[in-house]
């Protein structure tokens, strides 16, 4: 009788504990749940928040004004951020000439000619380039690059378009290397053995084969080597000279968006137009790397972060 | 040229690329370190920096930095182990699904002043933080939650199906399963991809400009989370672009060298353990 009563204490107490353990799972799959729900509220409150801010700007100048003058002089109240915005797509534009050819050239030498004991050493070196902070980047920039092309080229300054572009260049060097080796170490060898056997040589079955059926990838990494250097900021802000006029030439001083944005952020009240024309040059470059990203999904390849 | 020459010409062009990639990584480093391992010294690394004169240190924004990267990575580790858990042992596809991998691959291409300006907005306006080192900490949390969460969730689906079906067969919850057999297995993958965050924060500048302020707390080591939260790299900008003191460069040099080490050792060092580690768990 005893051990009766003993064995069904002991049940109902192995219950209890099943029981709460249960509970327990229930809570862990609701905490996970919720974590994960809030990165959907955190970029939708960025959206919103940056862009109400932003959009306030309208109540006061016209958006043809903003988007199409290049007049700006917000101290006699005329808001054009249409050098900006030019000033941005150049630089991004001079930036991925200069880098991606040579990164997709490293990301061929990486996955398909590079032996073993070199790729364990450029692996780390690419995140090495990534973690590089971007305000080193500019100062290496600013002591090296800037009087390196005074020099050589005899300008005034040095500041401008090429200094900014060339360091942007070696900024987005890491993403268009990583993602286009990924993308060219997954392709099919069936298909490339198809080709060598052939008759081809491997220069040819690169061209020809490797690197069409390896496109998507070489794209994505393009686009987000695109978004990176749309929305870099320190580098390109102590290398381009900060001017708020049209880039003309290699050498001009100009200004991109993310730069104008840190020169004048701190001088001007928060809610008052200009600031909030800041703040809706920072909803459209949300916009415009947001429009990226449904770009690279469009191309349907591996998912990034 | 026939098709043989092209070939070998473009071997030797793809070698030179990919040499020059690599040492031009080299050279930069190795220039960083050249100019600045001179300037660092107890007196510049733990002193307190100066608006006007020469020989500032910058022990306070050394001790931000390591602050601020501290508190923002304790408040994003839980969530983004969540929200990775989430993604690779609960999710089904659907709509919600999407919707947050999209969420998750938007946030990380973000630009960082886009964030910054956030913050701003809702901490330091909405909120009334003001310009301090939980109003900064807090919006480097945006910044560290995408990277984590993908590393946590690509840690998490390399751990094979078979050691989930051998737990759950034993009678251990899911989450049991979770926290004892697959978390220690993905932990090794986990810590390197916090490891790299934490480098990547630790750098970070266009963030923290409108958000822990370029001030810093009068007193040396201040954990108040409300003083200013000037970090390293916010004081290498500052310095570069508004700087009056005379010897700036000489800062800057220290800065820069001192940002290059804590990464170096962010990827090195601690990766290295992370390695031998997991090789030995590996083995039993």
């Amino acid at each position: 009788m005893e051990q009766a009563a003993a064995s069904q204490m002991a049940a109902k107490k192995n219950d209890k504990g099943h029981r709460r353990r249960l509970f327990y799972d229930t809570c862990g799959r609701w905490f996970f749940g919720a974590a994960a729900c809030v990165m959907s509220i955190v970029i939708f409150a960025i959206i919103f928040l940056v862009g109400k801010q932003g959009l306030q700007t309208f109540a006061e100048v016209s958006p043809l004004e903003f988007f199409f003058s290049g007049q700006w002089d917000p101290l006699s109240g005329k808001y054009g951020a249409l050098f900006f915005i030019l000033g941005s797509f150049l630089s991004t534009a001079l930036a991925i000439l200069i880098g991606a050819p040579l990164g997709l050239m490293g990301a061929i030498f990486l996955a398909k000619v590079a032996p073993t004991w070199l790729q364990h050493v450029m692996r780390p070196a690419i995140d090495l380039y990534t973690a590089i902070p971007s305000v080193v980047y500019g100062y290496v920039g600013l002591v090296v690059l800037v009087p390196w092309l005074r020099e050589t080229f005899g300008q005034a300054t040095g500041f401008g378009l090429l200094a900014a572009s060339l360091i942007l260049a070696v900024m987005i060097l890491p993403t268009i290397l990583s993602i286009s080796t990924d993308a060219l170490q997954a392709v099919d060898p069936s298909l490339e053995e198809a080709s060598l056997a052939l008759g081809a040589t491997w220069w040819q079955t690169v061209q020809h084969v490797v690197l069409p059926a390896a496109a998507p990838g070489i794209l994505t990494a393009v686009v987000l080597a695109m978004a990176r250097a749309i929305g870099e900021t320190m580098a390109v802000q102590m290398l381009i000279g900060n001017t708020p006029q049209l880039a003309v030439s290699l050498f001009s001083p100009t200004a991109t968006l993310t730069s104008n944005i840190v020169v004048e952020m701190g001088n001007t009240p928060f809610g008052s137009v200009w600031g909030n024309a800041l703040f809706l040059m920072a909803f459209v470059l949300l916009l415009l790397s947001l429009a990226m990203i449904l770009l690279v999904r469009r191309f349907g390849q591996r998912r990034f972060a | 040229m026939d098709t043989r020459m092209q070939n070998q010409a473009a071997v030797v062009v793809l070698w030179l690329a990919g040499l020059s990639i690599l040492g031009l990584l080299a050279v930069f480093l190795g220039y960083v370190l050249y100019r600045g391992l001179p300037v660092l010294s107890l007196d510049f690394v733990l002193g307190k920096s100066s608006d006007i004169l020469a020989g500032g240190g910058v022990g306070a924004q050394l001790f931000n930095s390591f602050y601020m990267l501290a508190l923002s990575l304790g408040l994003s580790i839980p969530v983004a182990l969540g929200a990775g858990l989430y993604l690779a042992e609960y999710a089904k596809e659907t709509k919600l699904t999407k919707c947050i991998r999209l969420s998750v691959e938007s946030l990380a291409t973000v630009p960082s002043i886009v964030l910054g300006l956030f913050g701003m907005i809702l901490f330091v306006n909405v909120l009334g933080l003001g310009f301090s080192i939980l109003g900064g900490a807090l919006t480097l949390v945006l910044l560290n939650l995408p990277l984590l969460v993908r590393v946590t969730e690509e840690a998490i689906r390399t751990v094979p199906k078979s050691y989930r079906e051998a737990s759950l067969a034993l009678g251990a919850t899911k989450l049991q399963t979770i926290t004892r057999v697959i978390l220690p297995k993905a932990l090794s993958g986990i810590l390197t991809g916090i490891t790299l965050t934490a480098g990547r924060a630790l750098g970070e500048t266009a963030i923290l400009i409108f958000t822990a302020g370029t001030t810093v707390s009068r007193h040396r080591f201040d954990f108040d989370v409300m003083a200013g939260g000037e970090t390293l790299a916010v004081h290498l900008w500052y310095l570069m672009s508004t700087g009056l003191v005379p010897d700036r460069e000489r800062i800057a040099d220290g800065i820069g060298a001192l940002l290059v080490l804590a990464i170096l050792v962010c990827n090195i060092l601690l990766m290295v353990p992370v390695k031998i580690w997991g090789k030995q768990r590996g083995r039993q």
